[in-house]
């Protein structure tokens, strides 16, 4: 075991080492193609640590995202970029506790419609506040960051995610977490309070959306509430992490990647018919993979295990 | 050893030289590769498909049955390589950084709208393309146009159009063909806002009074309700800095409510051929953004062969259509003067030449055209440019409005 975690912790500093040399390495279109693997790697990440344990379904990460994109674009000419994010991850945090207070007590369908009509709140408020009180609507993102810099964030940040992720799951939030997915009724009688375990992640999970965002935001020059509150980017979100899996910190990733370099390959040969590829695309991931890759490669392990094992003890 | 090394190394270098030189001339002989991405899907496509995509497949046809663009003294066929950026931000990134990178194209033409323009800027910028921008109206296109001296802003800014309209009003009154009374509303989006923005503040400058100053969401299905009580005002000039869907309802909305002010100018959408189908004989007399020479030679030949290539027999629309055919020009005639594919020569002449185009002789200053039509009003099935007077073929603008007709 402890050979397996050396082992496992030796390739995963070693990739980071690698992945860190790209800008170096790759031309622009690949790093565009590495940013927006980094970009969709760390936010079904992040949906999957909320959303993997409790089964809540979020169609949030457009808003949060958003905001992050959003406070770059009113503060980014006027304070240092680390404070950008800073003030970014706390307006998510922010948000996210308000939102997590009041809503989390709905859960079902209730809970995946709220979330959805969440980003279409904050994107009114956005535009009411624009069109009414500063009367501009667009902004422009002239701040000193290149694509390498946005890349290296979205590197740290991605690490910061998995690190953060492993720490909850060995935590007691984590186990928390885990026995109200199973059954709520029973995590609320063995004396947890779910209110706060939920909240608790809701709020992590939406801190890192909103970092994303704001890291993000500088690549677009432009921002208005259309491009900053894209409705696509939670259902791609949730679409990579149900691919993946969501019921393990690693799943989101299996999806995220495989779907991101599919996105580019189907919008590179075939512009036109983009949309109906994808449509068959998800169908057949929902009726083939109910339980995402990560599900397939842990019932593949099982069956392995079960015909190998007697024989190796035999 | 050291001459077999130093004659091996002549070896390698010569065959290297050979090799690309070899590739170099082929690529430079063989086709010019001209990419762009543009919305084929999501909320752009209209604007796309009505003001960019029928230009850019005209001059593609019109270029390749001449021969091709002319580089030296051959002509080489154009190639096309294209994407659709499905109106999304990123998208339109990526995809430019796919045509420079991967399919290696010589030349860019840009995506249709102002927030995918401003997006593709600093890319197209690093990577020293021209970025000629026919459909982007941003105020700050003077201060763009100095950040990445590779763009060119043909469509002015908003601050321009409002101006422009406000000091055509100021004369009308001065020549009592109007009163003073202003009823003005916006739609809550980028456009709208700028326009209202520096609308109002010119308005006001001027001393008109503005009775009615309102803004309404994008995709606002039911505009009676504004209509009406504007109408209760009775003013003298109804104004609406709106978007095409918007434009059609609010125009529909006066015509039954019988809100018929002396000078009735809508947004976005009045310049297309659909407003006058939907509308006919009662476009009479509307203003709105835009405008052309209707009268011109020029225009009218290429209205005819706009008409011939487009599905359809489509017309184009009477404002950013005709700029996005001229920066095609501009851009054919930059590049056969400079000879060959040298990007940084072509922006430097786009910057300095003088160019034959569709809307007459264009010379850029600082990256921008120097004149603009900005008011235009529909007159016996034309859309003609009324403002500023001082462009060549300026029509005298009817006051007041003759009343809708029944349809």
């Amino acid at each position: 075991m402890t050979l397996r975690t050396t082992t496992l912790g030796a390739i995963a500093l070693a990739a980071i080492v690698l992945l860190a040399f790209v800008p170096r390495l790759a031309n622009p279109y690949y790093l565009a193609l590495a940013i927006s693997l980094l970009q969709y790697t760390v936010l079904a990440t992040a949906w999957g640590m909320f959303s993997g344990p409790t089964r809540y379904v979020s169609l949030a990460t457009t808003a949060f995202f958003g905001v992050g994109a959003y406070t770059v674009a009113v503060l980014g000419e006027v304070l240092p970029w680390p404070v950008v994010l800073v003030v970014a991850a706390s307006l998510g945090a922010i948000l996210a506790a308000v939102v997590g207070l009041s809503t989390l007590r709905l859960s079902g369908v209730y809970f995946v419609i709220f979330t959805f009509g969440l980003a279409e709140l904050v994107r009114q408020l956005v535009v009411w506040f624009e069109v009414n009180k500063s009367r501009v609507l667009g902004r422009y993102v002239f701040v000193n960051v290149t694509q390498s810099d946005i890349y290296w964030q979205l590197l740290i940040l991605a690490i910061a995610v998995f690190l953060i992720g492993w720490l909850v799951a060995r935590s007691r939030l984590g186990f928390a977490l885990r026995i109200i997915g199973e059954d709520e009724t029973v995590a609320t009688h063995c004396g947890i309070n779910t209110t706060i375990a939920k909240v608790a992640l809701f709020t992590i999970s939406a801190t890192i959306m909103t970092i994303v965002g704001a890291i993000m935001a500088p690549r677009w020059t432009y921002i208005e509430p259309s491009i900053a509150f894209n409705a696509m980017i939670s259902f791609q979100v949730l679409i990579m992490a149900l691919l993946g899996g969501a019921h393990r910190l690693w799943g989101p990733i299996l999806g995220a990647v495989p779907l991101v370099i599919l996105f580019e390959l189907l919008s590179a040969r075939f512009p036109n018919t983009f949309t109906i590829i994808l449509g068959c695309i998800f169908l057949l991931i929902v009726y083939l993979l109910p339980r995402g890759v990560a599900g397939l490669l842990e019932s593949g392990k099982a069956r392995w295990g079960e015909t190998f094992k007697p024989r190796a003890v035999a | 050893m050291g001459t077999t090394i130093t004659r091996r190394m002549a070896l390698l270098a010569s065959v290297c030289a050979a090799t690309f030189g070899l590739v170099a001339t082929a690529h430079a002989q063989a086709s010019l590769k001209i990419g762009y991405a543009i919305s084929r899907t999501g909320p752009n496509t209209g604007g796309a498909a009505v003001t960019t995509l029928p230009n850019y497949e005209l001059w593609v046809k019109e270029v390749n049955a001449a021969g091709g663009i002319k580089l030296g003294d051959k002509r080489v066929p154009i190639e096309i390589v294209q994407y659709d950026d499905r109106s999304n931000a990123e998208e339109a990134v990526r995809a430019i950084e796919r045509l420079v990178n991967q399919d290696k194209v010589d030349f860019i033409l840009p995506p249709w709208g102002t927030g995918l323009n401003l997006a593709v800027g600093p890319t197209l910028n690093r990577e020293g393309y021209p970025h000629l921008a026919a459909t982007a109206v941003t105020d700050r296109a003077p201060e763009l146009a100095k950040r990445w001296p590779n763009s060119f802003w043909l469509l002015g800014t908003s601050a321009d159009a409002a101006k422009t309209l406000v000091d055509l009003l100021v004369k009308l009154r001065d020549d009592k063909a109007i009163g003073d009374t202003v009823a003005m509303v916006s739609i809550a989006d980028g456009f709208g806002i700028d326009l209202s923005s520096a609308g109002r503040k010119a308005l006001t400058d001027a001393k008109f009074k503005l009775a009615y100053d309102k803004s309404y969401p994008i995709g606002t299905q039911d505009l009676a309700p504004i209509i009406n009580e504007v109408k209760a005002l009775n003013p003298d000039v109804f104004i609406a800095f709106s978007y095409p869907p918007d434009t059609l309802a609010l125009t529909e909305q006066s015509r039954i409510a019988g809100l018929n002010p002396k000078v009735f100018y809508t947004g976005v959408g009045t310049a297309f051929p659909l407003y006058r189908q939907r509308f006919g004989k009662n476009t009479e007399g509307v203003m709105g953004i835009g405008g052309w020479s209707g009268d011109s030679p020029a225009i009218k030949d290429y209205l005819a062969r706009h008409k011939a290539s487009a599905a359809n027999g489509a017309e184009p629309d009477r404002w950013a259509s005709a700029v996005t055919y001229a920066s095609l020009q501009m851009l054919q005639q930059a590049i056969e003067k400079v000879g060959k594919v040298d990007r940084a020569a072509v922006i430097k002449e786009l910057q300095t030449g003088t160019f034959d185009t569709v809307i007459g002789k264009v010379k850029l200053e600082n990256n921008m055209p120097t004149r603009y039509w900005w008011v235009g009003q529909w007159q016996d099935g034309e859309f003609y440019g009324v403002a500023p007077a001082a462009n060549e073929g300026a029509r005298k603008a009817v006051v007041p409005k003759p009343a809708w007709v029944a349809q």
